[in-house]
């Protein structure tokens, strides 16, 4: 079955892929979609077994791959609940995906191809998630960088989608350089790459006595005893978790990554390949869990990424661009989440977020799909009554995500029961920094109500700002795009109010059966549970005052925000080009390195090694060459005279040779 | 002279008769049967060199004749056969070229039977006066040779440029022979080694070694008695060209070795300084003259000039190993250079005649791909790329420097060849990749059986190699 799971999406990218030409793009686009669908089928029996049975975790061995000295590494599957839920999230919105897609891609010629990246995708995060050891996981994080690489410049005619891709691809280089030295410095301090062996040592890894000073690592020129050594270790490996899942400072690829098809958006830098950060971090909980310095920056960098992504979200005009900042947002959360221990909020949220923003993406696409590829929320409105479908999709991402739900009931929708508990627990948690990130969440949590519904307001309601060909033109989109946005709405709703007590509730135990490690010192699900009501309520509140405020500023009195912006301008300007990050960075790494690229070619390439070296012999050649050949006069005396001349310099020269 | 020894010395020296009494019989044959006679005497004249080498190989034994003054060793034989093959080839070659070179005279196949006469006497030589006689026999059919076209300005500026040049180097020759004689008191080889043997080293001797090597440096082109080179070359019609790049420098070769190897032996420290001179001034000159050359012949002068200097790094080398390069060398040069006038004698139109610019080979791959291959196979051999037999012939005699320890001229041919490949590369690109010229006339028959031959030679040097190298260990065992 495992075997199935993860094989079956290969063999359809392998079948789209090199046949698509032959089999033709309806056959490549059935066979990946109906594989995905097997697929996805076989996760929920995976996931019912496994985490809500009783199922010890499954080590599945594939076959030998690494065997030098003391590194032994197998391909195998490591199946325990947290991979479980990583499988049902991965392969259903795959397999919705894939469906979208046949409608949405309906008119691109390359089909074949673009399925077959998508399974592709698929097949490596779920050799990413199913990861026995390091090397495999390795293996799938570079094979989603791969895929996601060649989806977001799928239209590589297209400059910007190039450029967005090779953005992408060495972003997450910089986050995969931290990744692997992190791997290598655990290598160092448990001798293996295996999770069961490193969980194994870790438990007895902690300092005491008067070994604690002792040096087991050297790192960049820095001795390090046990617990810093475990600190660097995890940091480097979180600096790999946030190249993969867009945490401030490796976080501006992500918003370009939108120039991709909307599915690719939907399915990789929502649901899935973004969150493998946060599945390595809860993954590895056994070690970071040690190390409470890595803890912290974890919270620090989630929690200001949810604020900083937030404000962003607040001015942007392009409808992707919009949700793609909610995610780099939402991802900040989960990492709150894992910063302060509540790994199994960190998941949960990860489950829920996968639905509804794979659902908000994709109504995004449908109605960029309706409108002409039209992206600009400005050039949008009115267009509830065109697509009335799709808007209610998105009014049920929307208030997903925003996580409407009454307080102190179990009724919800599934951001109230996530998002809040991670809120929550925010506040209770046992963290120097943990009423920092609890202030940073809340008031995050009203800039995503704010955006979520300016998004809504701005599109579907008002004045058809759009030209009235477009209008025209716009239509609901056909069922195979609707249908997999039912589904999600239906996860987007139900998925908190029935999973909230398995991921971060009573059964807590009995779910996760270990899978995610925990110090018996960590006790912040007990404390999670008894708030304070205001706390409970700030949430609520949050979400609210944005909902008001996004009602009042697009419904209401449309010219407040034009003359808000008008008065702050310089506010206005500094979140709608995202806090310069991008100018920040092109001074910093883009030109310097273009500037040392230039001038090695130029200069030390081509002026000194060319230059004094093939370019210089070679005129050097020709210089002698042309002075050669002018000796050759044709006339006979100077011919004699330079046989003279030779006789004349040989006979001196055995003279003054016999005199030395 | 007893009858005996005298009938020893005729014995000895059976296949020079035969093209000495051959020559004249041709020339009656000429004389009196009139212009017609020029293809029957080619082919006689082919016959005779055949015979004689035939001859040479089959019956002729080791010894000395008429006193001392003709040797008939290993190395005398192989050297000869050589150049018996390098004349018979260039006779070969010239034969469909006779009427549009205006060559097609009887004289012309006999002057170059006596030229060969002159060539083996040479390479027999064992005294200085055998040597001078040799020399001059060689040099005046030559001259001769070079002028043959006399209706052609260039063709008659070649021949007199290279005889007054080559006067003045047999001058210088004599001159020196006479200096040695003075001050050994002997002309033969092996008395002047006797006498130099004791010690003696006077400097009146040094300057007869200098003035004698000289005269020798001009028959081989060593720089800088090479200036005649490309202008004869270039003047002289193309199939004398051939014959003057292949046997001729066969046997000044030849006797340069036995001159240094022999008579010269004690003072061998003195002789080195000279052939390493000769040998870096050559190989440096040869690589970076070239380049500028557009004619196909003078670029081959040039190109000859530098292997020139290649092969007298083995001769530098002054030891076994060193002689034995220089004649593998030679050997391997001859069927390179012979192989690659042939393909210069087929570069020929229709309407024009013979060409001789390089650009004219353009395209080559398209018009004529088989020539185009067996010219690219000589240019990468003639260049000294692996596995070809050029690389070989380098290889032996650099191994050899290095072995007698000098290092720097090893170095220096090297680099030489390095900068040489530059021109030989250049044809070969011209040839695949530029725009084709037009098309040349269908090749002669023997014009292909020469390339081709020579290709696969080059080609096949590989599985050649180790009987040649023995027979070369033989030859050059001689002096040793």
């Amino acid at each position: 079955m495992y075997h199935a799971i993860v094989f079956l999406p290969l063999l359809g990218a392998l079948v789209a892929g090199l046949f698509g030409r032959s089999i033709g793009a309806k056959a490549s686009e059935y066979v990946t979609s109906l594989f995905l669908v097997v697929a996805a089928v076989l996760s929920w029996v995976a996931f019912f077994t496994v985490a809500l049975g009783d199922s010890e975790t499954l080590r599945i061995p594939v076959l030998e791959w690494v065997k030098s000295g003391s590194l032994d590494v197998q391909w195998a599957f490591r199946i325990d609940t947290l991979t479980s839920v990583m499988l049902v999230v991965v392969n259903t919105v795959s397999a919705l995906v894939h469906i979208y897609s046949i409608g949405y891609m309906h008119h691109d010629p390359h089909r074949p191809r673009f399925f077959a990246y998508l399974s592709l995708f698929t097949f490596a995060m779920l050799m990413l998630v199913t990861s026995d050891n390091l090397l495999q996981m390795f293996f799938g994080w570079e094979g989603v960088g791969l895929a996601s690489y060649l989806l977001i410049g799928f239209w590589y005619k297209k400059p910007s989608a190039s450029a967005a891709a090779m953005k992408a691809f060495i972003v997450n280089r910089v986050g995969d350089f931290g990744f692997i030295l992190g791997i290598f410095c655990l290598y160092m301090l448990f001798g293996s790459i295996n999770f069961q062996t490193i969980f194994a040592a870790a438990a007895d890894f902690a300092p005491h006595g008067e070994q604690a000073s002792d040096v087991v690592l050297t790192l960049f020129g820095m001795s390090l005893d046990k617990a810093d050594a475990l600190t660097w270790t995890c940091l480097l490996l979180f600096m790999g978790a946030m190249g993969k899942s867009a945490q401030i400072p490796l976080h501006t690829w992500l918003p370009d990554a939108m120039e991709g098809p909307t599915p690719v958006s939907a399915l990789i830098h929502a649901a899935t390949m973004v969150t493998a950060g946060v599945f390595l971090v809860a993954r590895m909980s056994p070690v970071f869990e040690l190390s409470h310095d890595a803890l912290t920056v974890v919270t620090v960098i989630g929690a200001i990424t949810a604020f900083f992504a937030a404000t962003v979200g607040l001015v942007q005009n392009d409808i992707k661009r919009v949700i793609a900042y909610s995610t780099c947002s939402q991802l900040g959360y989960m990492f709150v989440a894992l910063g302060i221990g509540a790994y199994g909020a960190a998941i949960f949220h990860l489950f829920t977020h996968a639905f509804f923003k794979a659902l908000l993406f994709l109504g995004a696409g449908s109605v960029i799909h309706s409108v002409s590829d039209e992206q600009d929320m400005r050039r949008m409105g009115g267009l509830r009554k065109h697509i009335p479908m799709t808007y209610w999709m998105m009014i049920v991402g929307t208030i997903a995500l925003t996580g409407v739900g009454i307080p102190f009931t179990v009724i919800g929708t599934a951001g109230f029961f996530s998002k809040d508990a991670i809120i929550e627990s925010a506040f209770v948690a046992h963290s120097s920094v943990a009423g920092f990130a609890y202030v940073m969440l809340v008031v995050a949590a009203l800039f995503t109500s704010f955006y979520s519904w300016r998004l809504i307001f701005m599109t579907f309601h008002g004045k058809p700002r759009a030209s009235a060909d477009v209008m025209h033109h716009v239509h609901e989109s056909p069922p195979v795009m609707l249908v997999p946005l039912y589904i999600l709405a239906a996860g987007a709703l139900f998925a908190g109010l029935i999973f909230h007590g398995f991921f971060f509730g009573e059964e807590y135990a009995e779910f996760w059966k270990g899978a995610l490690f925990t110090l018996p010192e960590n006790e912040i699900l007990e404390h999670y549970h008894h708030v304070p009501a205001w706390v409970k309520l700030s949430p609520f509140v949050a979400m609210l005052l944005g909902l008001v405020t996004a009602w009042y500023f697009y419904i209401r009195s449309p010219e407040t925000p034009k003359r808000l912006a008008q008065d702050h301008r310089g506010l206005y300007q500094f979140l709608l080009n995202k806090w310069y990050f991008d100018e920040l960075y092109d001074v910093m790494f883009v030109r310097s390195s273009k500037w040392l690229g230039s001038f090695l070619w130029k200069k030390g390439d081509q002026a000194t090694i060319d230059g004094l070296g093939p370019n210089a012999v070679a005129a050097r050649v020709q210089d002698i060459t042309g002075r050669v050949v002018k000796l050759q006069t044709g006339y006979l005396y100077h011919y004699a005279f330079v046989m003279l001349i030779g006789v004349a310099a040989l006979v001196t020269w055995m003279m003054l040779g016999s005199a030395f | 002279m007893t009858a005996e020894l005298l009938n020893t010395s005729l014995q000895l020296s059976v296949p020079e008769l035969m093209l000495a009494v051959g020559a004249m019989v041709l020339l009656m044959i000429g004389v009196f049967s009139g212009e017609r006679s020029v293809t029957i005497v080619s082919g006689l004249a082919v016959a005779l060199l055949i015979m004689a080498g035939l001859w040479l190989v089959l019956f002729t034994e080791n010894g000395a004749a008429y006193g001392g003054a003709f040797l008939s060793d290993p190395f005398a034989r192989f050297m000869k056969v050589l150049a018996l093959i390098g004349s018979i080839t260039a006779m070969v070659m010239s034969v469909g070229h006779a009427r549009a070179e205006r060559i097609d005279k009887f004289e012309y196949p006999v002057l170059l039977v006596i030229a060969t006469l002159g060539m083996m006497l040479m390479i027999s030589a064992n005294d200085m006066i055998a040597l001078y006689l040799g020399l001059e026999l060689q040099s005046l059919a030559l001259y001769v040779v070079a002028a043959i076209n006399r209706d052609s300005v260039r063709s008659t500026e070649a021949g007199l440029k290279y005889f007054v040049l080559g006067a003045l180097s047999s001058g210088m020759l004599l001159y020196g022979a006479s200096l040695v004689y003075g001050y050994t008191g002997y002309t033969g080889f092996d008395e002047i080694a006797r006498v130099l043997g004791e010690g003696e080293r006077p400097l009146g001797l040094v300057f007869g070694l200098v003035f004698l090597l000289t005269g020798i440096a001009f028959k081989i082109s060593a720089v800088p008695f090479h200036m005649w080179t490309p202008d004869v070359y270039e003047g002289a019609p193309t199939p004398v060209t051939a014959f003057f790049s292949a046997a001729p420098k066969i046997a000044a070769m030849a006797i340069f070795i036995r001159l240094v190897s022999s008579a010269f032996e004690p003072i061998r420290i003195d002789w080195q300084q000279i052939v390493v001179f000769l040998s870096v001034a050559s190989m440096a000159l040869g690589a970076f003259a070239a380049i500028g050359q557009r004619n196909i012949k003078r670029l081959m002068a040039y190109s000859s000039i530098g292997h020139m200097g290649y092969a007298l790094v083995g001769l530098a080398a002054g030891t076994q190993a060193g002689v034995r390069g220089v004649i593998i060398y030679m050997l391997i040069y001859m069927v390179m250079t012979l192989g690659t006038f042939a393909c210069i004698l087929a570069m020929r139109r229709k309407e024009e005649g013979n060409v001789e610019n390089i650009d004219e080979l353009a395209g080559l791959s398209s018009t004529n791909p088989f020539m185009a291959t067996m010219l690219t196979i000589l240019m990468f051999s003639l260049a000294g790329i692996p596995p070809l037999a050029g690389f070989f012939g380098k290889y032996v005699v650099f191994a050899a420097a290095i072995q007698a320890e000098l290092y720097w001229l090893a170095v220096i041919g090297v680099l030489a060849s390095v900068v040489g490949a530059y021109y030989y590369l250049r044809i070969i690109k011209i040839m695949w990749f530029d725009e084709p010229a037009p098309e040349f006339a269908p090749v002669a028959g023997e014009l292909k059986l020469v390339y081709g031959l020579a290709g696969l030679f080059i080609l096949g040097y590989v599985f050649v190699a180790s009987p040649l190298g023995l027979a070369a260990d033989v030859a050059a065992r001689t002096f040793f």
